[in-house]
Order: structure tokens, then sequence, then C-alpha cells
């Protein structure tokens, strides 16, 4: 019976016979579709990547306002096209591990300050010219300048000098940090000619599709470019092409109808009828990103930590998961860490809701009267919802709470990080010290809990430039539950990127780095006969 | 005879400049107390105070709003529309861009609607209160009560989705072959032109009752003529003024009240150009637009009242 279910398998994946009838005959045969499906699955990758023909994707995320300058790539539409016309140093791979690109392999000193990056011999740019270390040294010197107004400035500002010795790079860095690959690999640093700095717009580095159309908030295009370096192993399609959608519905309408391929941002609202539409595969996939309630912990009445753990304790988050993001997530432990990170600390107590520790904890703390959070449309998808879920929570445990909605507009201004309770968003980021060190740590400008504890500080720093991943782990772990138990930080779930493929379109990586696998879904995607 | 006429279409034109004068003080005056701050909205989430404060000063944003003001209206009488703040790039040529693409959409569903609404009136006052009068009231009067969004996604669901005839995705680009871009426009095409349809054509019909109630078309039934005969030839020409004045009226909302249409049909025009500069508070930009917007209107009304004042002598010699 499997053989010949095998064999048809392949026959469909040689567009010998169509999947319905592929199908049919496999439940004929009895067995059922998930597993009929899964089998298919495998014959497609088994039998490669179909060249050529145009993939489309309709994203949200684009505005007319952008360009093309990697340094100032912010939204979703610009962070995919990027991924197809740009070539990083290197990214990360699904389990988050480091995949090498332009850089072939980076080493460092015994005690993590001076790392040497080796840059890959045979790398082209689309203008023919070869990629050289000086071209890798001109782009971190643009976005390490402070005029240039580049996301990645702050990563990069932990580097004292940077040198060229023959096909490598040295940087040394002004503080040990064991993650300096995974600096490398923020999706800002794009390697351009001469850095960019002749024409930081001008769209030309070393990816899989050369810049054919660039539209801004409208339309994005992608040529093949012939000499890229990793040849046939990404970009199958001759053409790639964004479609900005930014609106859900028509997203949703322009996937079923098939005028585009794959489509970012499927609400988890609606996740269940899209799921229906014939075709159609829905990509969720768990990231690091999540949605916060941010407490400051230096500003009354937040800076009782029995009220903090009242307010914990009062969290139904699994209520929360399935009433808000319909279950498409996982709950959160009041750490901004999931085991989506590298040296995820396993086997931490799950917090749970407990009106009763609650109720306790909040008799402890002496606070009576409302108290107020502050939430908005724009915080999240749902997060008028979710707060108000947490209000009815919170009366279960005799805490009143009072939701105010702000206005979308000025939100992340006169809102997040300004005021004392609030919901916000965190995209997460590559490894456990860049989330810590962004926001986590007395200086930082985004230390949106005001959690200022000289002694965290110290095992951040001390965590950043450890070697020995067991070490590490162990130290990531107490940072962990310091935060779990003292912080400003209520997390209910991490979310999960929602995307989605229509008929016939294989070989979808889920990468919990970012939405669109990472970015490269139309680099790496085919559509199978 | 001539000089009263061209003196009343001079004075109409006078105050047209003033009033967009004025506007453009309002449109500045608007877009300085909007909440929250430039750099701020362009950095979003993301924004460090020392990347803001950068954004500040390479955006000439310490300097006083009147010079500022000054300074851009300056730049529009001399044909400078100046630097987008989001991402420096001259507003000009993208905005020209978007006003084509809107006025094309414009252009269609005018040119359906309009022809469309008219016919269908003067059909309304052919069989006024009967069978085919009351449908053709209801019909659109079921149109216009709708919601645009919606009609959009009925159009989406049924015409595009379900029967696959016409995209959904109505993307227009420069060097996109004639017919595929009119395949591209019908889905907003129709939507606008159900949503202005019975504005249009109840004052068409209103307006023709209005008149067939006079002396002289009394006076054409006794002579014999036929009834449709009656209402083009003799009603029709006295009723234009009201008819022309609302379909300017519709018109303009054809250019500046599409925004909703635009979005949902992934339409590249200038109101969804418009809503990305508000969200990035990109000042120059919404001005500019602003100021088109206002022009478009002031400009449409004001041709309504000249081709009121030419198609009624009586305008031409106020008291």
């Amino acid at each position: 019976m499997s053989q010949e279910l095998e064999y048809l398998s392949h026959r469909v994946a040689k567009g010998k016979l169509s999947r319905r009838d592929f199908l049919g005959r496999a439940a004929a045969l009895g067995v059922t579709a998930a597993v009929a499906n899964s089998l298919l699955a495998t014959a497609v990758l088994a039998a490669g990547p179909v060249k050529g023909g145009t993939l489309k994707a309709g994203l949200q995320g684009g505005e007319s306002t952008n360009v093309l300058d990697p340094a100032l790539d912010l939204s979703q539409v610009n962070f995919n096209f990027s991924k197809c016309w740009g070539e990083l140093l290197v990214d990360t791979n699904p389990d988050g591990s480091i995949d090498y690109h332009i850089a072939e392999k980076i080493d460092s000193n015994k005690d993590a300050t001076v790392w040497t990056m080796k840059i890959r011999k045979d790398v082209e740019f689309h203008t023919g010219k070869t990629v050289t270390a000086q071209d890798v040294i001109a782009t971190l010197e643009r976005h390490a300048d402070k005029k240039s107004k580049s996301a990645a400035l702050g990563i990069l500002q932990g580097i004292s000098t940077m040198k060229a010795d023959g096909d490598s790079v040295v940087v040394t860095l002004k503080d040990a940090n064991a993650d300096f690959p995974y600096l490398m690999a923020d999706y800002h640093l794009v390697i351009q000619p001469n850095g960019g700095k002749d024409n930081p717009n001008a769209g030309i580095s070393a990816g899989p599709y050369k810049v054919a159309v660039n539209e801004p908030g409208v339309r994005y295009g992608g040529e093949k470019f012939k000499n890229y370096w990793r040849g046939d192993k990404l970009g199958h399609a001759n053409q790639v092409e964004i479609i900005v959608i930014n609106d859900a519905t028509a997203r949703t309408a322009a996937l079923q109808s098939g005028q585009v391929n794959m489509i970012n941002r499927v609400e988890p609202k609606i996740v269940d009828l899209v799921k229906r539409i014939s075709g159609v595969t829905i990509q969720n996939t768990s990231g690091r990103g999540f949605y916060p309630f941010n407490m400051f912990c230096d500003t009354p009445p937040f800076d009782n930590n029995d009220l903090r753990m009242a307010l914990k304790l009062a969290m139904d988050r699994k209520q929360m998961l399935q009433t808000v993001l319909r279950g498409y997530g996982s709950i959160g432990n009041d750490f901004p860490i999931n085991d989506a990170y590298p040296l995820f600390p396993e086997g931490i107590p799950q917090r749970e809701f407990d009106a009763d520790q609650a109720k306790h904890y909040y008799k402890k703390s002496g606070h009576s009267g409302s108290i107020l959070l502050r939430t908005s449309d724009v915080a999240f998808p749902g997060a008028v919802d979710a707060a108000q879920l947490y209000q009815q929570s919170c009366a279960k445990c005799g805490i009143t709470i009072e939701v105010k909605r702000e206005p979308g507009d000025g939100y992340w201004s006169e809102v997040w990080n300004k005021k004392p309770f609030s919901l916000s968003y965190w995209g997460g980021r590559p490894t456990q010290d860049q989330m810590y060190s962004t926001a986590y740590i007395s200086s930082a400008d985004w230390n949106d809990t005001r959690w200022k504890r000289p002694e965290f500080d110290k095992m951040v720093i001390q965590a950043r430039g450890e070697l020995d991943k067991e070490k590490r782990k162990k130290m990531y772990r107490d940072m962990a539950m310091m935060m779990r138990d003292q912080g400003g930080l209520i997390v209910p779930f991490f979310n999960q990127y929602i995307d989605a493929t229509g008929k016939g379109v294989e070989g979808f990586i889920k990468n919990p780095a970012q939405e669109m696998g990472n970015g490269y879904a139309l680099a790496e995607c085919w559509i199978a006969a | 005879m001539k000089s009263p006429l061209a003196k009343l279409v001079a004075q109409r034109v006078g105050l047209s400049v003033i009033l967009l004068f004025a506007v453009s003080i309002l449109i500045f005056a608007g877009t300085q107390i909007l909440p929250g701050d430039v750099a701020q909205s362009i950095l979003g989430q993301a924004a460090t105070p020392e990347a803001v404060a950068n954004l500040r000063a390479s955006l000439g944003l310490n300097q006083p709003a009147y010079l500022r003001y000054l300074e851009w209206l300056g730049g529009l009488l001399t044909g400078h529309l100046g630097n987008a703040l989001s991402n420096g790039l001259p507003i000009g040529p993208e905005l020209w861009q978007r006003l084509k693409n809107t006025l094309f959409l414009a252009f269609w569903a005018a040119a359906i609607s309009v022809p469309l609404s008219t016919i269908l009136g003067l059909i309304a006052v052919r069989h006024k209160n009967g069978f085919i009068d009351k449908m053709i009231s209801a019909t659109t009067l079921l149109t216009i009560s709708l919601p645009d969004f919606f009609i959009g996604y009925l159009l989406i669901y049924f015409v595009a989705v379900k029967l696959g005839w016409f995209t959904s995705v109505s993307t227009v680009f420069d060097g996109m072959p004639f017919l595929q871009r009119m395949n591209a426009i019908v889905l907003p095409a129709t939507a606008l032109t159900l949503v202005v349809l019975a504005q249009m054509m109840r004052m068409t019909r209103a307006a023709i009752l209005n008149v067939m109630q006079s002396a002289y078309v009394e006076t054409a039934e006794l002579k014999g003529l036929s009834r449709f005969n009656i209402i083009w030839r003799h009603a029709f020409p006295n009723a234009v003024a009201p008819i022309i004045n609302v379909v300017m009226l519709n018109l303009a909302y054809l250019v500046v009240g599409v925004v909703v249409i635009e979005v949902i049909f992934v339409y590249p025009g200038m109101g969804q150009y418009l809503v990305d500069h508000v969200a990035k508070r990109d000042v120059p930009v919404v001005q500019d637009c602003g100021l088109i917007f206002a022009a478009v209107y002031i400009g449409l009304n004001m041709l309504a009242d000249i081709f009121a004042i030419l198609s009624n002598p009586r305008l031409r010699h106020p008291k």
C-alpha cells in the first residue's frame, strides 16, 4: 500500500497526477488526508524546486514613504523585499544557529572581545563587482554613524575599531560579547558596495534578485540575479513581486482569487475561515515577539513588588490566549524570553492564574482604589479586548482596573514608555542578551518597565561575555527568575507570525526570527505543478 | 453682453483664488496642531531620543512656524513642492503620478456614472411614479445607502473571488497596457459609480419634474410633441443648472473622497498617498495633498457656478 502511495506521490511531484486525484486515491487506500498530505509534501520536496515563473506576495506594512535604504527599513514590506535583493553577513537558521552568508566564518579570541569575520571570495554584487572586506567595513561604518539614522545603530555601538586583514574583517569590541555573530544577522545590515555611502537607496547588494520595480507603497519587483553566489539554492522563480495590500480583507481576497501566492499577517480572528479556503495553507510560526503589560517599577503604585505580584497572578493567560489570539501563540511567564531563543532556560515553573494568591498579595501591598491601564488598537491587534479581559480577571481577585483607550496617533510617543501601566509589543531579538540589553538594563532607552537593578545589569554583562554555553544558560535562568518574580513585566502570551500560502506553493520554511520564513519566502518557495 | 459675463467669471475665479489662499493657511495651521512629532512618528517605537533629535534637526523642525509657512507657500508659487520629510525624495513627481492615477479612475467612473444617472433620471421622469421609476429609485437608493467599503467587499467577494471575472487588486503602473489597466479599474470604478449614482439621478429627476410643472411645457404638450421630446428639448435645458451643480459635487467626491475605495482595491491614488503621509506626520506632503484636494473642490464648484451662469441668462444680470 505505502509503495503505491509513494509512487503516486512522486507522480504528483512531477506534475503527472493532480493533488485532488492523489488525495482521492489515498482515501481509497484507507489513508487519512493528513498522512497523505505529509507524504505528498515529502515527495514534492524530494522532487526539488520548480524553476521559473513569477511568485507574488501580497503584504501588509508598506507605505509610500518608504525608501530602499536598508538602514531605514522598519515595516514588513521593506524587510521582505530586502531579503530578496540584499545579502547579509550571516543570518539565523530556524533552529537558532548561525547561517553563514557573506561571512564564511566568524571566530573570536578567548574573551570574546576581538572577532574575525572571513569574507567569502566568490560573492558578486548585482553590478558585477566582487564583495570585499572594504565593502563590509564601509557598510558597518555607515550604520554605526550617528547621523545615519540607522535602526542598527544601537547594536553597533559596542564596536570600538574595525580593520581589514586580507580577506577578513577584524572587529574589536569595547566589551566582551559572545553574541557578536547574532548582531551581524540584523536585517538592516545589508552589505552594499562601498557600504551604500554613495547612494544608500540604490538597491544594489548580492541577494538572489535584482531590484526591477520600486514603487513605494504600491509594488516591488525583483529579477533573478544570474550570478547569485548560492546559485540554485535560492531564488527559484524568475521574477518575484510584492504588492502592498494593507487591508486585511483585500489581502485575503487576493490570495483566494489567486492574484498573489502568499500573504502575511492573517488576523487570528479569521484564521479558521482562511484555513477552509481550498488550496490555502496557513503558515503559522512561533516567534520571539510578545505582547506585554508594562508596569514602571519606580513609579507608585507599581514600585511595590507585592502589588506587581498581585497583578501578575491576576492574569488569566490561558483565557487570554484563547480569546485574543484564538490559540495562535503560547503562554508567557513574565520574562521576555521563550523557547524560540537559543539557550532558553527550561524548567521554570509556569505562573498560573491564582485568585487567592492575587488577593493575598494585593492585601499585603496595602493598595486601594482603581488602577489605570492604558491600551490602544495600535499596541497589538486585540489589545483593547485584552485590556478588558484583564479587567474582568482582576475583578475576580478584588482588584479594580480602569481601562483607558488611547488614540493610536501618538501612542508610541505619548503613552508607551511614558505612562506607568500600558500595553505594548516587542518583536523579539535574535538572542536573549539582545532582548535584555535593549529593554531591561538600567541605561536602556527603551526600558519600558523602569527595571533598574545594578545587580541585574551586572548579570547581563557577565552572561554576554561568557563563551561556555552551559554556564551561560544557568546565568540566563537566574536572570529569568529574577525578572519573573520581581520585574515590572506581565507577559500573557507570545504571538505567532501567521502567514498563508496559496495553491501549489511549496518550500515555505518557518523561521522563528521573523514572519514569512524570516523574509525568505519569496526566494525559497516555488509553485508545484 | 460679453463684458458683464467676463466680469462675472473673473469674479468667480478671483474669489476661488482668495478662498484657496485661506484654505492654505487653515491646512498649515491644522497640520501644526496635530499631536505627536514628525521625527517620533517616522522612527515609531524604535526611536531613541538621540535619533529623534538628529532627525528633528535635519528636517528643519526647529524653525518657527510662520517661516516654514512662507517657505512652503513661496515654493508652491514657484512650482517647487519641496521634499517629503519621511524619505527625503522630491514630492512633485510622486504626487503627479498619484494624481494622474486618481484622475484616471475618477474620469472613467464619471464617464459611466454621469450619463448613466442622467439617462436614468430622464427615464424615471418619463415613467413618473410607475414601476420603472420606483425600481430605479429603489436600486440607486439602496446602493447609496450601503457604505462604500461594503460595496467594495461585495464586489470583491462575488465578482473577483466567486466568479473570477475581474481582479480585486487594482494596482496600476506606468507602462501597463491600456486594456489591462481598464480591466484593473473595473471594480473600483463600478463601486464608485454605485456610490454616486443615486444623488445625480434623483437630482435630475427632481429638477426636470419641477420644470415639467411650468406653463411652456404644458404648451408643448398641447402642441402634440412626444413626451420624451418635451423632456429632452424643453425641460432638460432649463433644469440643467441644478444638475450640473450636483454633478460637480459628485465629481469632486470622485477625486477627493475615494480613500476607502483606494485602500480596499489597492489602487495607488492620492488618497492612499495622503493617508500614508498623515500617519508619518509628513507635513509638507499632507499640506500639498490637502491643497490639491481643496483646489479640485473649489475649481469644480467654480465651474459649476460658471456653467450655471452660462446656462441661465437670468443669472447674468444680477440686480
